[in-house]
């Protein structure tokens, strides 16, 4: 066990893979040499270590950079490409939608697609709409792809562990503004399995399900309420697919309440699922009416007041289970 | 060049392959007419077969292709059975694909035609990650891609050849240029038509061959195959043809001046191979005859199997997404 940053975390974890298998490469726009120097960056490093070999730097083209994991896993290799910043992965949808996720499908199980797509996510770095969006329930729902989306160092090593020796196409969402957030992390070969949830903090009055940077704010939230005596039970997903439906209705079985949080846009977003996976499996459970906190539906404002109004706070999240419970 | 330089035993090779996808697709055409037969829209590369065969006979069987949803011709030259195809081009279970692909997108690993995709655009990006792997592994395999006129339009070639070329990954850029795009025609589809000119914006080698004489098709795909094969990164071919038939079985052409398809008629690489090899005496009529028989029996065994063989069940629709045997539904236990 070492205290590592959550950017070392992923470092450590490509570290591993490539030191253990040689089919592991790595490619993405300065994945080698970087415009910022930080050895809190997930790749910081690497291109010294393991060689240009493999360690690519690509031109700015990401289509071509996710046809070559597709392309390239599928003769055996294990890549791992980075899109710089989520909003980004528009231009490489269509190697990710219609060739990563589809082609097992359409060669009737014959081939295979074991590529790792990192992507780095967040709001609140005041780039603008064109750097921050969060567009998990896009990929979420997309036949093929698994997608995860860590929330704490050794989520985010053990993860990238397990999408680089998963056997199918996984997105790994890289919180970005956890990079240097420090924690403990297992050493070696350490993975955490793809599609099981995890309870942070047990509590009894009202569940909060919610995933990535997100589950910070819900924690706030939860040490603000247990001064007014309800017990938040926060659940972070890890993995949206797929998903651990085992552990979010137990938990809400536990709590019989509901308030689903993310820092995308709420309309059609993956907060919509979870919330009609408890309505058609649970109902009976629930002693009140799903509530979801999520960002208005606007592109990622850049002015700092209206930043910070667009991602949800721990005070939304306080009203909503305040209401919640109210009602029960 | 002149074909006689090609040796004459891999001339009747290639009319053989090129007889057998003129009879595949021919076969489909009359399919598609009977009710129930076949399943969605058959898309043919009927007048283009010497561009598949050229090409795939200069290649070592442990090549790749990536192809497009023009794609019978370059699968069957790359070895695939056509009773498996034919079966697939029917939904059925015994498909090459299980019946998951139907006649659009049939990848057969057995032969290493490893994808074909129907986005437009979509294989060079494909091409490279498999030439990269290739080249990472230190192999002298190479990868093969075929694109139309039309997928030239799109970024994802652009990317693709710029990023090979960085690179130097062995990848055969193989445009058919069969003058249409959907139903724009080349001058009303793309600003510049001479599509091997573009090579020169990416520094690779590239070249315009006559997609309807199969003998110069192989004989360039030769030389830019060893090229490829030796660490000088990718090459881009134009092979100029016609598309004789609609984009696919359900376009009459209403839009295609009847003249010039007769002209490219009278341009058939199969008819050229042909008198070219009886003009040399290589075969004789009877001898070629022999070989449409032969090759019409195969057809007719595959369309036989494809018909008798059954459907998948419905439920059978939810493997293959995952390596798992697992479902989203399944996820839940």
């Amino acid at each position: 066990m070492a205290v590592l940053s959550f950017g070392q975390a992923l470092r450590d974890a490509l570290d591993v893979a490539m030191s253990e298998d040689e089919r592991v490469f790595i490619a993405g726009e300065g994945v080698g040499v970087s415009i910022h120097y930080d050895p809190n960056l997930p790749t910081h490093g690497l291109l010294e270590k393991y060689g240009p070999k493999r360690v690519k730097d690509t031109p700015v083209s990401e289509a071509a950079i996710a046809g070559l994991a597709v392309g390239a896993s599928t003769l055996g290799l294990r890549p791992v490409v980075e899109i710089m910043f989520f909003p980004f992965i528009t231009l490489a949808t269509d190697m990710l939608v219609n060739h990563a996720g589809k082609l097992r499908y359409l060669s009737g199980g014959k081939s295979s697609f074991p590529l790792t797509v990192r992507v780095k996510a967040g709001v609140n770095f005041a780039a603008g709409c064109q750097h921050s969006h969060n567009l998990e329930a896009w990929l979420a729902h997309s036949p093929g792809l698994k997608v995860v989306f860590p929330s704490t160092p050794a989520e985010a090593k053990g993860l990238l562990l397990s999408a680089i020796f998963d056997p199918n196409p996984v997105v790994v969402v890289e919180e970005m503004l956890l990079y240097w957030m420090q924690g403990e992390v297992p050493d070696g070969d350490y993975r955490i399995p793809i599609g099981k949830a995890r309870v942070v903090i047990p509590g009894k009055d009202c569940t909060i399900v919610s995933y990535g940077g997100a589950v910070y704010t819900a924690l706030e939230a939860a040490k603000t309420l247990s001064g007014e005596g309800i017990s938040l039970e926060v659940v972070d997903l890890r993995s949206l697919v797929p998903l651990d439906r085992r552990c979010l209705l137990d938990s809400v079985s536990r709590t019989g309440r509901l308030v689903v949080l993310h820092d995308a846009t709420k309309f059609g977003g993956f907060g919509a699922e979870i919330s009609a996976i408890v309505a058609e499996e649970a109902f009976d459970m629930l002693k009140a009416p799903v509530k979801r906190v999520a960002a208005p539906d606007i592109p990622v404002p850049v002015s700092p007041p209206q930043e910070i109004f667009y991602k949800p706070s721990s005070e939304m999240i306080i009203e909503a289970v305040r209401s919640t419970v109210g009602k029960a | 060049m002149d074909s006689r330089e090609v040796d004459a035993g891999l001339r009747k090779t290639m009319y053989e392959e090129m007889v057998l996808i003129r009879k595949f697709e021919e076969k489909l055409i009359e399919l598609s007419q009977e009710k129930d037969k076949l399943v969605g829209m058959q898309i043919l590369a009927n007048g283009q077969e010497a561009v598949a065969v050229g090409i795939v006979k200069a290649l070592k069987p442990d090549d790749v292709i990536v192809s497009n949803h023009r794609s019978h011709g370059h699968l069957l030259a790359k070895g695939a059975n056509p009773k498996y195809l034919m079966a697939e081009i029917m939904g059925k279970a015994t498909g090459v694909n299980k019946g998951k692909s139907g006649t659009l997108h049939m990848a057969v690993p057995e032969v290493n035609a490893l994808m074909t995709t129907t986005i437009v655009g979509g294989g060079p990006p494909l091409a490279v990650g498999a030439a990269f792997a290739q080249q990472y592994r230190g192999e002298s395999n190479i990868t093969v891609v075929f694109f139309g006129d039309g997928a030239a339009a799109e970024g994802s070639v652009h990317e693709a050849m710029n990023l090979s070329n960085l690179w130097k990954l062995p990848v055969l850029f193989v445009c058919e240029n069969n003058c249409w795009a959907g139903a724009q025609s080349l001058s009303e589809h793309c600003a510049v038509g001479d599509i091997a000119a573009r090579a020169v914006g990416y520094g690779m080698p590239g070249e315009l061959v006559d997609g309807n004489d199969v003998a110069k098709v192989y004989t360039l795909a030769k030389k830019m195959v060893m090229g490829c094969r030796n660490g000088q990164g990718p090459a881009l071919i134009e092979a100029k043809t016609y598309r004789m038939r609609g984009h696919g079985e359900h376009d009459h052409q209403h839009y295609v001046d009847k003249k010039e398809l007769e002209e490219w008629s009278r341009l058939c690489p199969i008819k050229r191979l042909r008198n070219n090899m009886l003009s040399e005496g290589l075969v004789s009529e009877a001898q070629l005859q022999t070989i449409g028989r032969q090759v019409e029996a195969r057809v007719d065994e595959a369309a036989k199997f494809g018909t008798e063989s059954p459907y998948p069940l419905p439920e059978e629709a939810l493997e293959d997404v995952w390596v798992e045997d697992f479902t989203m539904q399944q996820v839940a236990q």
